[in-house]
């Protein structure tokens, strides 16, 4: 394993499958357990600094790493010293000299999370930046597959909608790619970034005729926020043609799982009765994104620090 | 013609084999009697035995199946589990994180169990500490006891084992190394 995790595609066939059998194990030795905590990384502290909003991601990590017995210190812009105008490299030296072992950075700018592994001595997970990666959602949406489907490599995993802005999609890409999935885009063609051919994947605009063949659907989120331009001309159209409803859902192979790496927009880009199925894993994908934020964090943090 | 590839370890002339499979064969019968004497007809429906991996979860199945044959099954099967202890290391800072195994609690729990860590080699009883931390946090056994194949000596902490296969004594710069058919395709113990 490196030092950091920046991009998915830092991750090796080996390192990732290391990831996803350690979140494995450790599941299996905190299952029915009723103190959920293990002493591996007391002592250490994991700095969570987030520059964008965050409910799932910020509270894993934060979660994870208490699990694993480390301090954890949250950091959110607002009301800091960044509203004084402090920057992104002073705020991380400030952070390192109180002692920090890793930081788990949200920015909205891409790069952010490389150029701060730049910076500082302790490790840095990149949670998100801008429009670039999302690695650790890609780590939790690979060990929902493997756990629901019990295997990766060959999987067909269909992605729709907002590819462009979706830094989950670009992580996931990469990821699943390494772990020998099949992948397919499917995305309005204003929504899919320039350069997509060298990407590992067939894209198409037709949902319907991929669905049919499609072990794992993966709908993205339409983000409100970045919707700036006309990406489409109306909701209703986008939902009409990229949406997942029950109907679309009715064509999917039997053991096909929808999967949603949240906040989900109920009834424009999933209905809700999709995302409430038996076939929905959008809230196993939650838990699991625990027990794969602690196998990252003992991974990174458990050895030698430098 | 070529000569056989010669195993790197077996042309080593300081290595010698301690025990053979016939040895090991009857160390685990004759700890599986002690386990059952000393749990004695009361405790012995509350067996529970836990290997720690890598090599002490084969050697509990070992006991469990030998145990079931001396008392006729007259207990049921004895349920076997295996406990990873890596996550409870005293030494990961300076040994470095190294994947982990598997860790299985069977049904039921340990709660008032009379469990049994199985081990390959004591040797400084780190492992065993962390053993006994990450029991606590699994349930609360009534008695905890602890077989090993070999004691080695060199302790570092203040703990003993119950049933001993054989003591070896050892200096600190030798290696135990133990072999099992179920890992390692052959059952030996070599000291080099």
């Amino acid at each position: 394993m490196k030092q950091h995790l920046l991009s998915a595609a830092d991750l090796d066939l080996g390192d990732a499958t290391l990831i996803l059998d350690t979140a494995a194990q450790i599941d299996a030795a905190l299952a029915g357990r009723e103190v959920k905590k293990l002493p591996t990384l007391r002592g250490r502290t994991v700095v969570n600094l987030f520059f964008e909003d965050s409910t799932r991601t910020r509270i894993s990590f934060e979660l994870a790493a208490k699990r694993l017995s480390a301090d954890v210190i949250n950091f959110a812009a607002k009301g800091s010293s960044v509203s004084k105008g402090e920057s992104l490299k002073d705020t991380a030296l400030t952070l390192e000299a109180m002692g920090a072992d890793a930081i788990v950075c949200r920015h909205s700018a891409s790069g952010a999370p490389h150029r701060l592994a730049e910076w500082v001595q302790g490790s840095v997970i990149n949670a998100g930046d801008g429009t670039h990666e999302h690695p650790t959602q890609a780590l939790l949406d690979a060990y929902t597959i493997r756990r629901r489907l019990g295997r990766l490599d060959g999987v067909r995993v269909t992605i729709v909608g907002d590819v462009l802005h979706s830094r989950v999609a670009r992580s996931n890409v990469l990821l699943l790619d390494t772990l020998g999935a099949q992948i397919t885009l499917v995305a309005p063609p204003t929504l899919l970034p320039v350069g997509i051919g060298s990407w590992p994947v067939e894209v198409s605009y037709d949902l319907d005729a991929v669905l049919v063949k499609a072990d794992v659907v993966m709908m993205l989120r339409v983000q409100q926020e970045r919707m700036n331009a006309s990406y489409f001309p109306s909701a209703r159209e986008y939902s009409r043609r990229y949406g997942l409803d029950a109907r679309r859902m009715a064509v999917l192979p039997e053991d096909a799982i929808v999967m949603h790496p949240g906040p989900m927009n109920r009834g424009m880009e999933i209905a809700a009765e999709v995302a409430d199925s038996v076939r929905s894993t959008i809230v196993e994908q939650v838990s699991n994104g625990l027990s794969v934020r602690m196998a990252v964090l003992y991974l990174l943090l458990g050895g030698d620090s430098k | 013609m070529p000569a056989a590839p010669l195993h790197a370890e077996s042309v080593d002339p300081r290595a010698r084999t301690v025990l053979d499979s016939s040895a090991i064969g009857r160390i685990i019968d004759r700890i599986a009697h002690e386990i059952i004497e000393r749990a004695g007809d009361e405790h012995l429906p509350e067996l529970t035995l836990l290997g720690i991996p890598t090599r002490g979860g084969p050697l509990a199945d070992r006991l469990a199946q030998r145990i079931a044959v001396f008392t006729e099954g007259g207990t049921g099967l004895v349920p076997v589990g295996t406990v990873d202890i890596t996550l409870y290391r005293d030494d990961l800072r300076s040994r470095g994180v190294r994947p982990l195994s598997a860790t299985r609690i069977p049904d039921g729990g340990i709660d008032g169990r009379h469990v049994v860590l199985v081990d390959d080699v004591l040797y400084s009883g780190r492992t065993v500490r962390a053993a006994l931390d990450a029991l606590r946090e699994v349930g609360r056994p009534r008695v905890v006891q602890l077989a090993v194949l070999i004691d080695r000596g060199h302790r570092e902490l203040p703990i003993r084992a119950d049933y001993v296969g054989k003591n070896l004594p050892t200096s600190a710069r030798e290696q135990v190394r133990v072999r099992l058919t179920e890992i390692d395709g052959t059952d030996e113990v070599v000291v080099r």
